[in-house]
């Protein structure tokens, strides 16, 4: 889906506020989060794209002014509401307030027919699609150019994984594109290398 | 905290009140996330920490048939060691920094990193501004961070996209050749594994 989360390239953003050994956590709930939404992995109660997903189905406001660990926490309600392992009724009466939770899902898709096996060196460009359900391909690649760097070993295919959908594993490949073909004229000059699924890549000449 | 879910008039809970809300349901169902809890401490906070990257960086700088093990296969080399990687991060490719290329990692969907061997990603990784600016910005955000490259080092950023991880191999310091690989682990620092910084 085009989310509110995929940010790759997104302007008006000011600095970064880094500090050196930066924190992962700042309060004790946060790390109660993160071992939370682990165990129901664990569990098999959802898997990791599902989990990714549901943060992504956050209504764009709350996912703007959550921070990183509410956002997990509402992946995780929001799952273990749509899973049937707890009613949002009683995460409320729990709580005592109300419990926003993430918004519906769209559709998945399986892998795309005719994939194509690529070589390190080959010239590929990203397959012009927009898709309504999780996927794992950030806009700013959307129909553009690069080169192969490598191939991984296969990997769920996230666009079905995360809605129950069927699909085989299939390799992701480390894609080299310029910065200037991603935003001409309008970007730091670097090489920006992305793990692109090989249902999204198609053959260049 | 104010109502952010306009799909609601009700006062959203605070957050901390809404863990507490999942987590006793989850007891309730008996699913023990009280003891678990007290399990993923130990390894967020003990096991899985950015002194396993400088460790193995260090060996990779001293033992010149480890570092080419590492670069071949990351996932391979880093489990001889006696690291963990959890099953689904199948491969680990580690970027190796030279005086002509300086590589940094992000994850502009979210927060993938390779945990398990550069630690748990610091706030501003996971933050808006790292995600959305440094694909595009980043000569410019690397030096609000602290680097100032100069413009001949060509830069590569690697998004995490998918569940392959990174960890940057940085350069050693010429001062240091020669010291012990624990001497060596003391100098590497998470944002080195990350790439916002050099060494």
């Amino acid at each position: 889906m085009d989310g509110i989360h995929d940010l790759g390239g997104k302007q008006g953003f000011g600095r970064v506020r880094h500090s050196p050994e930066a924190p992962a956590f700042h309060e004790p709930w946060e790390k109660r989060v993160n071992a939370l939404y682990s165990l129901a992995v664990r569990l098999g109660i959802f898997n990791m794209d599902e989990y990714r997903h549901a943060i992504e189905r956050m209504e764009p406001r709350h996912y703007l002014s959550a921070s990183y660990y509410e956002r997990s926490l509402t992946s995780l309600a929001t799952l273990c509401v749509e899973k049937g392992i707890v009613s949002r009724d009683e995460l409320e009466r729990r709580a005592e307030g109300a419990f926003p939770l993430a918004l519906a899902s769209a559709p998945g898709r399986s892998n795309a027919p005719g994939r194509e096996r690529f070589a390190p060196g080959d010239r590929v460009r990203v397959t012009s699609e927009h898709v309504a359900g999780h996927v794992r391909m950030p806009a700013y690649i959307r129909g553009k150019a690069g080169v192969v760097v490598s191939e991984s070993p296969p990997y769920p295919f996230p666009d079905a994984a995360a809605h129950g959908v069927a699909s085989v594993d299939e390799p992701t490949y480390d894609v080299r594109f310029s910065s200037g073909d991603l935003w001409p004229n309008a970007s730091d000059a670097a090489f920006v290398h992305v793990g692109v699924f090989q249902s999204y890549l198609e053959r260049l000449p | 905290m104010t109502n952010s879910d306009p799909t609601t008039a009700r006062r959203t809970a605070p957050v901390e009140q809404r863990v507490d809300a999942i987590q006793a349901a989850l007891e309730e169902r008996g699913l023990k996330p009280g003891e678990f809890i007290v399990q993923a401490n130990h390894l967020v906070e003990e096991r899985w920490v950015p002194e396993n990257g400088a460790r193995i960086v260090a060996k990779a700088w001293a033992d010149p048939a480890f570092r080419e093990r590492l670069l071949a296969d990351g996932r391979a080399a880093v489990i001889e060691l006696g690291y963990d990687m959890p099953r689904h991060h199948r491969h680990l490719v580690v970027l190796e920094n030279t005086a002509a290329v300086h590589n940094v990692i992000c994850c502009t969907l979210c927060s993938c990193t390779a945990f398990t061997i550069v630690g748990l990603p610091p706030d501003w990784y996971k933050d808006l501004e790292y995600r959305a600016r440094v694909v595009r910005e980043s000569r410019t955000v690397l030096k609000e961070m602290g680097l100032d490259l100069p413009r001949e080092i060509e830069i590569r950023v690697w998004d995490t996209t998918a569940d392959t991880r990174y960890m940057v191999l940085p350069m050693q310091p010429s001062h240091t050749v020669g010291w012990s690989e624990e001497r060596l682990a003391q100098l590497v620092t998470q944002d080195a594994l990350i790439g916002v910084a050099r060494l």
